[in-house]
């Protein structure tokens, strides 16, 4: 390995590091927006909406966010809808992680027994006491390391932007791997990078779970 | 008993599920002070009648009033009418994130707007009466199945309920525990609260009891104000063979 060829292409790397992290932040939460707002419309079981929410969920987890990308990039501008690359990558990204994050946040709340909120109800608590102070605060909890898996899978996920020529680590390696054929210099960095980029939110998550269930059970 | 004191009326309450009547025309008074057992075989409808003077259950027909106002699961007061209706439940429903005093002092705070210091000392004060004051900083894991049914019926209590429903609380619990929780329920009686009780334990359910009710059915089949005299030889020929299958007790 060539010291000199990664000290040279270490800035590049760092540019793409973060376009990725920007874009990548702002998919995730416009996929917990989604997530929320689907989880919303599911609980409260709103006629029509909950079928689409349905509709998108499967819609979503059941094709890859390749072909999704293509979809926002290429098709949508045929019908006169028209977004920077960027917006792409990150609704792309918001949408794609919106469908996982409801489905984390679904199984999160059926993780709660219904006699909890039956015993909130009977203690006087309106639906909405029950959810703010007996049933979110636990399916947070069991939600958190699904949130976390979410997040993870989101942020490697943005190694397909390439496709609609964003700078991102994955472009970056490929473009430098094709102009100058430094192939194990480029890739090793490529890799060092992801996980400077995913490593600390690994940390973090674990740090976070083992926390919440401290301060929720007191275990 | 005299009239005017009428806490809880029900009138032919009609109950189905998905087509099945569970609750088949039960009327029932219960007054201030009075302490009422349900007895009957699994499955007759005694949790479905507690749940529905709740509501828990939507019901199709008949009333319940409480002090007079109906209870209804649609009407924008339910849960002020929920709130007079102190319920605990045969499994442990304490929330499991909160500790003891939090379960506890939760409603009367949030619903009832009380202070909390307020809320936490009249919690640590009825704590302290079912011996469970020293584990108020403690998480309901910690705690064993009798002890959670106390703090259960504690955290009820708190809400200052005009009428208590207890469903089977000491079902699940180890046989070692149960006299623990039927003591406090006992001394509750005493102290003039009004109970609407199902249980399984008959000797507890004829000491407690002003009257007993049998239901079979999801019908009142027999009614009896002397529960010494109902244990000893029922009226009806349903309610002896049920009480037979206690004889090994
Ligand atoms: N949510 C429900 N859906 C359908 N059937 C139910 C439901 N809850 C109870 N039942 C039925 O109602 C009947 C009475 O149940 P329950 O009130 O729990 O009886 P008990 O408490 O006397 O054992 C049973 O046959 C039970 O299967
Ligand atoms: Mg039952």
């Amino acid at each position: 390995m060539e010291k000199e060829v990664i000290l040279q292409y270490l800035p590049l790397y760092r540019e793409a590091l973060l376009l990725t992290l920007r874009i990548g932040w702002q998919g995730v939460l416009l996929a917990l927006v989604f997530g929320v707002a689907c989880t919303w419309i599911r609980q409260l079981k709103i006629p029509v909406l909950k079928s689409l929410v349905t509709v998108y969920i499967e819609l979503f987890r059941n094709t890859p966010l390749l072909v999704q990308l293509f979809f926002l990039y290429f098709a949508l501008p045929k019908a006169g809808i028209r977004m920077t690359p960027e917006l792409c990558g990150s609704l792309g990204l918001g949408l794609l992680g919106g469908a996982y994050m409801a489905e984390t946040f679904r199984s999160g709340l059926e993780s709660i027994a219904p006699i909890q909120e039956e015993s909130a109800l009977s203690l006087g608590m309106t639906s909405m006491q029950a959810l703010r102070y007996v049933i979110l605060p636990q399916a947070a909890t069991y939600s958190i390391s699904g949130i976390v898996a979410n997040v993870i899978f989101l942020l490697k996920e943005t190694s397909v932007f390439s496709v609609i020529s964003l700078m991102d680590l994955m472009f970056t390696a490929k473009d430098l791997i094709g102009m100058y054929a430094k192939t194990l210099e480029c890739l090793t960095l490529l890799v060092v990078f992801y996980l400077i980029m995913l490593l600390p939110v690994s940390v973090f998550g674990s740090w976070l779970e083992r926390r919440m269930r401290r301060a929720e059970f007191g275990a | 008993m005299e009239h005017g004191n009428e806490v809880l009326r029900i009138e032919h309450l009609h109950k189905e599920f998905e087509g099945n009547v569970i609750i088949n025309d039960i009327s029932l008074t219960v007054h201030k002070g009075e302490v009422i057992v349900v007895i009957g075989p699994s499955g007759c409808g005694k949790s479905t009648l507690l749940r529905c003077i709740n509501a828990l259950e939507d019901i199709q027909g008949g009333q319940i009033l409480l002090d007079g106002v109906p209870v209804d699961r649609t009407a924008k007061n339910i849960s002020r009418m929920r709130e007079k209706i102190g319920m605990v439940f045969q499994s442990y429903d304490l929330f499991p994130h909160k500790t003891i005093l939090q379960n506890v002092t939760l409603a009367p705070i949030k619903v009832q707007k009380r202070k909390k210091e307020d809320a936490e000392k009249e919690a640590v004060e009825l704590l302290d009466r079912v011996g469970l004051a020293d584990r108020k900083d403690d998480y309901p894991r910690q705690l064993s199945g009798g002890q959670k049914q106390r703090v259960a019926i504690v955290r009820a209590l708190c809400m200052h309920p005009d009428i208590l429903l207890l469903d089977e609380i000491t079902a699940a619990l180890d046989p070692e525990m149960v006299h623990e929780v039927l003591e406090v329920v006992l001394s509750l009686a005493r102290s003039g609260s009004t109970m609407l009780i199902v249980t399984h334990e008959m000797a507890f359910a004829r000491a407690v009891a002003n009257r007993i009710l049998f239901l079979d059915d999801g019908r009142i089949v027999e009614e009896s104000a002397d529960p010494k005299k109902f244990f000893a030889c029922p009226e009806t020929e349903r309610a002896g063979a049920f009480l037979k299958t206690f004889d090994y007790e």
